[in-house]
């Protein structure tokens, strides 16, 4: 596996993308997220190309006022969009339609073309905009606001968990990987290269195991009983109303001009 | 006198390791610093978790604070009476933040969150932590850890403290310090330790597990 592959797999610190402070981050987590969740809703939704275009463009708006670093926020949209250029090759060929050129015999058709940019529109839009409403967010925070929306609780807990212990787990597989590195190892495409990987895997399940064992039973020496208690310092202001307001404002001019109907 | 706590002729075996506690007797009178000493996989955490009920023994019985304890249900107030602390902090602190973390303990006896705040912090002030109730727990470095896992079960207000390898992976300074918080508190503790700086400063009476059995050193 290439090194910056491995990196990216293994090394999760559990934190926001790096970013300078912004005018996003005066807002309430709680409205960050439910904006960024009505935004994709109206973007997704829509049966045109203009509106997720203004999505696209308002998307910009979020970052720049997120002030996202754009070298590394770019990288993560481009990740996504070699999925989405896949589809964009694919999906001319297979809906039918008016032909517009042939390869090899196949028709490309027109409507197929179309749809295509808009989903790659809306792609776009809806990642940038949660990269810059929500990724932002300490992922704790995340887990603070998501309780405080009343989502359901063993929901939250599961991400509060993996928050806390993915880089525990991390810690270990690199550890682990070190130690193979220490004996020569360099990995081959061959049947003992396999096999230590699957040492490797199987060694850190059983050991995620029975350290989540060992969590459970210190959860038990202090009185554990199926819930946890959360703190946080969360305030709702004007802003974040106002913040609400204005998706809500996106979203019925995007019914009123009639994004839904065509 | 009655002992805090006490394990009489408990033995208990792993389906791999075989017996690792052969009929051992422990047991913990008020006032006293108990060391319990022996080699790797020896057993000593067993014997540990059999106090607060972790583990159910073979055979034998335990005895916490006045009265027999068998089931599940009567273990529960053992373990908020007694307060263990984990070898490795990672497995204990598993909130995000550390006040979270210090407050999980008195919130589940029944505080409300003004009360287990208050608590928790007062604890932090304590052990010379004032100042880390918003820190992210897995930013800690293994000396922060260790002291906010030690707050956490000190804020349950425990009468025994049961601890495994406390001073385990840290550095010199982080174990002076531990052992200055540890020689400040009343309370009655069994410490599971290879440390020799630790044992003389803290421990009144040693004891070895060995071949399965507590024997007085």
């Amino acid at each position: 596996m290439p090194q910056f592959l491995e990196h990216s797999m293994t090394s999760w610190r559990g934190q926001e993308v790096g970013h300078q402070l912004g005018v996003i981050d005066q807002f309430d987590p709680r409205a960050r997220i439910a904006t960024a969740m009505i935004f994709a809703l109206i973007v997704v939704f829509s049966k045109t190309l203009w509106l997720p275009f203004l999505g696209l463009l308002l998307a910009f708006t979020f970052a720049l006022s997120a002030s996202l670093n754009m070298k590394r926020t770019m990288r993560r949209v481009i990740a996504m969009d070699m999925f989405v250029l896949v589809m964009i090759i694919m999906l001319p060929f297979t809906m039918g339609g008016t032909p517009l050129f042939h390869v090899f015999g196949f028709a490309a058709s027109e409507e197929g073309f179309v749809h295509a940019i808009g989903i790659a529109l809306k792609a776009n839009a809806v990642v940038l905009a949660l990269l810059a409403l929500v990724g932002t967010l300490e992922a704790s925070v995340l887990g603070h606001a998501l309780a405080r929306l009343r989502m359901p609780e063993k929901l939250v807990h599961l991400l509060l968990f993996t928050v806390r212990y993915l880089d525990v787990i991390s810690r270990e597989y690199k550890s682990m990987r070190k130690a193979m590195k220490a004996r020569a190892f360099v990995p081959r495409n061959n049947m003992h290269t396999w096999r230590s990987f699957g040492y490797l895997i199987g060694m850190l399940l059983v050991r995620s195991l029975e350290r989540s064992e060992r969590i459970y039973a210190a959860m038990k020496c202090r009185g554990y009983c199926g819930k946890l208690y959360l703190f946080d310092t969360m305030h709702w202001q004007v802003r974040d109303t106002c913040l609400i307001v204005i998706v809500a404002v996106f979203a019925a001019f995007a019914i009123f001009f009639g994004a839904y109907t065509a | 006198m009655t002992a805090l706590i006490q394990a009489e002729q408990v033995s208990y075996s792993y389906p791999q390791r075989g017996l690792v506690l052969d009929q051992a007797d422990l047991s913990l009178y008020v006032g006293e610093k108990v060391s319990l000493e022996g080699s790797n996989g020896a057993g000593k955490t067993t014997l540990l978790n059999l106090l607060v009920g972790l583990n159910k023994p073979k055979a034998g019985r335990i005895f916490a604070f006045g009265q027999e304890r068998k089931i599940e249900a009567d273990f529960v107030e053992v373990r908020s009476k007694a307060g263990f602390l984990f070898q490795d902090p990672d497995d204990q602190l598993f909130c995000p933040t550390v006040l979270e973390d210090v407050a999980f303990g008195p919130m589940n006896q029944g505080k409300t969150p003004e009360e287990a705040k208050v608590i928790s912090l007062e604890v932090l002030d304590c052990l010379g932590m004032q100042g880390f109730e918003d820190r992210v727990t897995h930013q800690l470095s293994g000396g922060e850890k260790r002291l906010i896992t030690l707050a956490s079960v000190l804020a349950m207000k425990p009468e025994v403290l049961l601890l495994d390898e406390p001073s385990n992976a840290l550095d010199k300074e982080a174990r002076i310090r531990l052992i200055d918080v540890l020689l400040s508190l009343s309370q009655a503790m069994i410490i599971i330790s290879h440390e020799p700086s630790l044992l003389e400063a803290l421990v009144t009476r040693r004891t070895r597990l060995e071949e399965g059995k507590v024997l007085d050193v």
